[in-house]
């Protein structure tokens, strides 16, 4: 699950950060991808709502910065609501 | 393929520089998904193909009392698919009344093609929006008026250093009124003071030109509780939920595909399960699924959502696979059909290749292929023409019948933001046009057949009442039309209001009936020479002389006001073939060329062109204005 759930958050952040994604792993964060800026940010932030079809709240968004803390967050969302 | 091997797919066909070919896979990927992480893909990837396509460019300012920023990839991604190439110019927050008020401004110095003023009622009007309970009546009157006042000077404003064209929102309902059920009690109500503001808006827009986008109406189509996000609007500011935001979007396409004129002026459809159920040739009169009751209901739902383009000015034609007499007669004589043959400006009902059939019905409406759409269920023939016929646009066919009147009445390409009569009887020009070309056939030389025709035609001074008409005429006439150039109301109107130029307008009617405003020229003259800026005629009259009748009242009022040359440039085309001899046919000669361009001059003491005299000439008198 975690594997397939990580796919998807790196194929989502490689086409809203616009580089491969072969360069996308799980460390990539707002250090590391130079296009990762706040308008960036909200990007990808809308597209994985759009994608997981969850809203997160504003103190989730502060901690997503990096591919390993959206997954994070995700999974712990994602057991919540029971799927 | 699944979304990554798309992607994959789409980044080799770009390696390997087919552009046709990856331009279609982004479409099939856009169709399926039209999320942000979709569209900033689309865009990348159209960033790197723009040299290769022929895409308009177009420039939109959007002014703004909230975020915007995460809709703008999704925008150029469907601007894109839409064959524009969007630059969009964003206001800072809530500096729209200053960049519209300061003539240098970069709004100004931006020179959209269109504007976007985006002010929600909490900005606008927070007293109406979160305090109504605490106002009294007085009050509520002060704040509408305030609003309104607003509006209309910013839209002022905006007109008087600003050609562009305006899309205003207007103003949305709070999702629950803050007195509760008591609001729809009086009048005196939360509702009806927002309703009352919009109403107004309505007249401002029309006194300023402006077009209002209804976003109260956007909202509630959409629930208004599902299209708010409050933690993202009290955080960055961003009202709209995260799976809105396409829909806001969709709503700005809707403008500017009628503006950028990327429109369809004629659906084609099919017949079997699309404009009945089931199929005639099989299941029979008695068989298909067409009337009041369900499953026929859609059907029927769909021919009305047909009817509504016939009377909003789109063509409507069959392309279909059948027994022509089997077809005819359902069309004809079944029961539950709302449309009948005379709805339908071209039949082909055939065995053969669609693409070809689509061919056929351009040339015979006399429209360009692009400016057709197509709508089949069979995914076989839909995947068929998008691969030959690129520039048609194939609607998606929904799986469910009941979902097929809606798929038509949300196309973008059939909106229309004004409507002339002319619009509303274009399916009655093209009947009695069919009618003219049979009456062609018959008659053995050109000149009897014009005799016959008794075409009279009548030219005009422009006026309020024909300019809406004018300007559409110069946006939309590609093949009879010498130069070309594209005017909206507000640029026509200016260049009228200047010292020797004129707008003159040509109605022409025939035995057959009236064919409406169908031609425009403006002209403007300077020391003995009269310059033909603009000369147009729609294709409903090319090759009846209509031309020459016109350009001899240009040449001989030229004349009168002293003018000793008339000169005009032919500005080539791919789409006006038809004006290339018009100049050298009426006696004009080249006097510059300019790379593909021609200017051409005819010496008014040498010649004059004559109207011919099967065309019965009249001349209403006047000047612009």
């Amino acid at each position: 699950m975690t594997s397939a759930l990580l796919e998807k958050i790196r194929g989502i952040a490689a086409d809203v950060l616009e580089v491969p994604a072969a360069q996308i792993t799980p460390k990539s964060s707002t250090e590391t991808v130079a296009s990762w800026d706040s308008v960036h940010h909200l990007n990808l932030i809308l597209a994985l709502e759009q994608e997981f079809q969850v809203q997160f709240e504003p103190e989730e968004i502060d901690r997503m910065t990096s591919v390993e803390a959206v997954l994070s967050v995700l999974e712990k969302k994602r057991t919540r609501a029971g799927s | 393929m699944n979304p990554s091997e798309l992607r994959q797919e789409i980044d080799r066909l770009i390696e390997s520089a087919d552009a046709a070919q990856a331009v279609r896979l982004l479409a099939e990927l856009w169709r399926g998904d039209n999320t942000n992480s979709a569209a900033s893909f689309l865009v990348s990837r159209y960033e790197r193909l723009r040299p290769k396509l022929n895409l308009l460019p177009y420039r939109l300012s959007i002014l703004r009392s909230f975020t915007v920023e995460p809709m703008l990839p999704v925008l150029r991604a469907a601007a894109f698919l839409a064959g524009l190439d969007l630059t969009v110019h964003l206001s800072d927050f809530n500096a729209h009344v200053q960049e519209i008020i300061d003539p240098a401004s970069a709004l100004h110095r931006f020179s959209p093609g269109a504007a976007i003023l985006a002010v929600q009622t909490r900005d606008v009007a927070p007293d109406l929006w979160r305090d109504f309970s605490c106002l009294t009546a007085e009050q509520v009157q002060e704040a509408i008026d305030r609003v309104t006042g607003e509006f209309r000077a910013w839209m002022q404003a905006f007109r008087q250093h600003n050609q562009a064209h305006l899309i205003v929102h207007n103003l949305e309902q709070p999702e629950v009124p803050n007195r509760g059920a008591l609001d729809g009690q009086s009048s005196a109500s939360q509702s009806e003071a927002i309703g009352q503001i919009n109403r107004e808006l309505r007249s401002i827009a029309a006194e300023t030109g402006a077009y209002v986008l209804d976003y109260d109406a956007l909202v509630s189509r959409h629930g208004r509780q599902a299209w708010h996000d409050e933690r993202k609007w009290l955080t960055v500011r961003l009202p709209i939920a995260a799976s809105h935001l396409h829909h806001m979007v969709e709503e700005w396409m809707r403008f500017l595909h009628p503006l950028a004129m990327k429109i369809a002026k004629a659906l084609v459809v099919d017949l079997d399960n699309t404009l009945w159920g089931g199929v005639i040739g099989e299941d029979g009169m008695a068989g298909i699924q067409l009337g009041p009751e369900y499953p026929g209901a859609a059907y029927q739902e769909m021919q009305r959502a047909l009817l509504d383009l016939h009377h909003r000015g789109i063509l409507l034609a069959v392309c279909s696979k059948n027994n022509h007499d089997d077809a005819m007669e359902a069309i004809e004589r079944h029961p539950g059909m709302l449309l009948k043959s005379s709805h339908f400006a071209a039949i082909r009902i055939n065995w053969a290749d669609k693409a070809q059939n689509l061919r056929e019905i351009a040339a015979e409406l006399k429209i360009g292929v692009d400016a057709l759409a197509f709508l089949d269920d069979n995914p076989i023939e839909c995947q068929l023409v998008r691969a030959e016929l690129p520039d048609v646009f194939v609607i998606d066919m929904p799986r469910e019948p009941m979902e097929l009147a809606r798929a038509v009445r949300v196309c973008p390409v059939f909106e229309r933001l004004s409507i002339s009569a002319e619009d509303q009887q274009r399916g009655a020009y093209y009947q009695s046009q069919r009618e003219r070309e049979q009456a062609e056939q018959s008659i053995s030389s050109r000149e009897d057949f014009y005799r016959s025709l008794q075409q009279e035609a009548e030219i005009s001074p422009l006026t309020t009442a024909t300019l809406a008409r004018v300007a559409q005429l110069t946006n939309k006439t590609n093949q009879f039309n010498l130069t070309t150039r594209r005017y909206n109301e507000q640029q026509i109107t200016a260049m009228v209001a200047n010292p020797g130029w004129n707008c003159f307008s040509i109605r022409v009617k025939d035995r057959f009936g009236d064919n409406g405003l169908v031609g425009v020229a403006i002209m403007h003259t300077q020391d003995a020479i009269c310059e033909i800026d603009t000369f147009l005629l729609s294709c409903r009259v090319i090759g009846r002389t209509v031309e020459t009748a016109f350009l001899s009242f240009l040449a001989h009022r030229a004349q009168a006001q002293g003018a000793r040359q008339v000169q005009g440039w032919f500005l080539p085309t791919g789409k006006n073939a038809p004006a290339r001899d018009f100049y050298s046919s009426h006696g004009f000669t080249v006097v510059k060329r300019n790379g593909e361009a021609t200017l051409w001059r005819l010496d008014l003491s040498h010649e004059v062109p004559q109207c011919p005299q099967w065309v019965g000439l009249h001349i209403v008198d006047g000047d612009n204005g």
